[in-house]
Formats: C-alpha cells, sequence, structure tokens
C-alpha cells in the first residue's frame, strides 16, 4: 500500500497520523509541504527515519527543489520526480492520500 | 493503466492541482491513460473561465483545458459542490462538464487507481 | 438525501462488474470545514451504485459523530443525524480509531452511531484490504 502525505510535519499532525497506521511494508511518499519532514534537522526527522526502516519512504524531488531543501533531504528517503510518483501509484494497488 | 483523478482545492491557494497536472502529464508521458479528472469540494474553482491570473503565472485552468483536448479527457465538475460555489454551465471553461458525484464513484469503479489530491 | 438527482449519471456497478471496496476516510471535524458534509454527500452516492462501503473516522473525524451538535448559533445545517440513515443506504461499515478517540476524551458512548473501535493497526489492515480510498 502507498500513503501519500502532504502536509509539513510542523504545521498539521497528518504525518503522525499516516505513521500511526500504515502497516510495516507499505511505502510513504512526502510530497508538496510534507518534503520538509524529509529533511536533516526537522524536528520529525528522527520518526521518519524510523518510520524509513519499516516503510519505504519516497519524497517528490521536484518539491524539495521548489523549496530549496533539496540538498537537506535525508539519506534514507529516495527522491523520485513526477514520473517516479506515477510509477510508485501504478506499483500498488492500494493508494491512500492523507488530507 | 487507467487513473482517475480527484482534485478538492481550488487553483493558487493550494497546490494540490498543480501536483494533479504534473502527475496527469507524467501519467500520460508514460502510456498510462487518465480516465477522468473530478473536481470536487473547491476544487470546482478550477473550472471558471473567468480566472485571469498575472501574465507571468501559469494559467491553471487553462492548462487544464489544454491537457483535456489533446488526451481526450474527462473533466468533471461536481454539480452539487459546484451550484454552491457559484460555478454554472455558462462560466465553465473548455473542456469542463458538470455532473453528479456518481461520476467520481463511477471513476472509482472504472479506473485502475484512483488518486486524490487536496488539502 | 442531500444530493440532487442527476439524469444520465446512472450507477455504473454490478451486475456484471466486480464490486470494489471502497473507503471514505474522514479526518476533519465538522463545521470548521465543509469537508465532513460534502464527504457524507459523496457516501450516500456510492450506495447507490452496490459497491462494498465502508466509513472511517480518525483524527478530528470522530468529531463527526459526536452526540448533542446544536448548530442553531452559527447558522449551519446540522447534518449529524445523517450518520444515523447511513443504516438506511446500507452503508453499515462504521469504524472508528480507538487512539483517536482516546486522544479526543471521547468513548463510544458519546457518538451518535453505533460503530465498530478499532486499534490503529488494524485500521491500516483493513486499509491494505481496500480497492478505492478516498479521504475529504
Amino acid at each position: 500500500m502507498l500513503h501519500i502525505v502532504n502536509k509539513s510535519p510542523q504545521e498539521r499532525s497528518t504525518l503522525e497520523s499516516c505513521l500511526r497506521v500504515a502497516r510495516p511494508g507499505s511505502a510513504l511518499l512526502l510530497i508538496e509541504d510534507a518534503v520538509y519532514a524529509a529533511t536533516r534537522g526537522n524536528a520529525a526527522a528522527e520518526k521518519v527515519r524510523e518510520a524509513a526502516q519499516a516503510l519505504k519512504v519516497y519524497a517528490l524531488a521536484p518539491d524539495l527543489e521548489a523549496r530549496g531543501m533539496k540538498d537537506a533531504a535525508m539519506s534514507e528517503v529516495t527522491l523520485v520526480d513526477y514520473g517516479g510518483f506515477v510509477d510508485l501509484v501504478a506499483g500498488h494497488a492500494v493508494v491512500q492520500s492523507w488530507l | 493503466m487507467k487513473f482517475g483523478l480527484m482534485v478538492s482545492t481550488g487553483p493558487y491557494t493550494h497546490q494540490a492541482s498543480d501536483t494533479a497536472f504534473q502527475f496527469a502529464k507524467a501519467a500520460l508521458a508514460r502510456g498510462h491513460e487518465i480516465q477522468r479528472v473530478f473536481f470536487y469540494h473547491d476544487g470546482v474553482n478550477n473550472a471558471t473561465k473567468l480566472t485571469e491570473p498575472p501574465q507571468d503565472d501559469r494559467h491553471i485552468v487553462n492548462r487544464w483545458s489544454k491537457l483535456a483536448a489533446e488526451h481526450k479527457i474527462d473533466l468533471v465538475v461536481c454539480i452539487a459542490a459546484a451550484l454552491r460555489r457559484g460555478i454554472k454551465d455558462e462560466v465553465l471553461a473548455n473542456g469542463f462538464r458538470i455532473s453528479g458525484l456518481g461520476q467520481l464513484v463511477d471513476s472509482g469503479i472504472k479506473a485502475d487507481r484512483l488518486v486524490v489530491f487536496g488539502d | 438525501m442531500m444530493t440532487d438527482e442527476i439524469p444520465g449519471d446512472e450507477p455504473a456497478g454490478p451486475p456484471g462488474g466486480k464490486v470494489k471496496k471502497f473507503m471514505f476516510v474522514n479526518r476533519k471535524a465538522p463545521y470548521g470545514t465543509i469537508y465532513a458534509l460534502e464527504g457524507l454527500e459523496v457516501v450516500l452516492i456510492s450506495a447507490a451504485f452496490s459497491q462494498d462501503v465502508s466509513m472511517v473516522f480518525l483524527d478530528d473525524g470522530v468529531y463527526e459523530l459526536v452526540k448533542g451538535q446544536q448548530t442553531k448559533g452559527i447558522e449551519i445545517k446540522n447534518f449529524s443525524p445523517t450518520y444515523r440513515a447511513l443504516d438506511g443506504y446500507d452503508v453499515e461499515k462504521l469504524y472508528v480509531e480507538r487512539e483517536s478517540l482516546d486522544a479526543r476524551g471521547l468513548t463510544e458512548a458519546n457518538l451518535i452511531v453505533p460503530v465498530q473501535v478499532l486499534s490503529a493497526m488494524e485500521m491500516g489492515e483493513l486499509m491494505q484490504q481496500q480497492d478505492v480510498i478516498i479521504g475529504f
């Protein structure tokens, strides 16, 4: 299953809820303001690092780039472009956007 | 693969409509089909031809119209959500049509994946 | 009940086609935003398509089900009685996450309809079994 989160972890608790519910082996894609969660030194970094042990964690590179944060991306997170986003959706039978 | 998309935020305020558009473009580039884009909640505001962004900004509405024309994509605006927000046939941009919520469920049934973009 | 009948909008569900599992995820409180109400409208429509429908209440979404809502003072329609009508639409699978209730000082006794309370883990398992997940 693919979970998609688009909120900054410091503004909303969406990422936290997603991580509480997501089962091991799932994939997590961070897009839009959620990409801040994938950057080194942010308050949620430890949570993301921990989650990356049970989940495959991805972040949308164009969103990191747009926000000037691409170089800060954590090594535990795999960067994808929009084509990679499409592949992730195609590759998972169940997809949930955490709005 | 057939993708159905749902967009639930208006243009410009939130990035969701942009992300949905980039997703659609990338999916088409990979040979997938966009079966329908369903606009719900404030997403219905993506459909008005009265939209006039500054010259140096992207035109979110026209961009959807153009993509729909090039790839025969069904752009559906939810009637209940649209009427609530003053979106009617007379303000619809090219390629958009107003229809019922059933079109969203129908998309979920017919598409291989339904992806939601919103706030 | 709240959504207009649209000509040419006939359900495309069975017979013939495969029944899909639809899960509607409600994570937002009522009234502050329209998501809960418009989400409910989708659920009611989906009932006409003979699919396997479930509704999930997580995080602030559990506030949608709280008993005793009185909206006269804010002049917004109180749609909470509609949750009790879901049964009549054959929408019988209502799931609430225990952690979300606990975090809000709520119990099942505070809710307007009977629900099944699941742990976060059980909720995650249930999500994985779906075909279509729509969140509001």
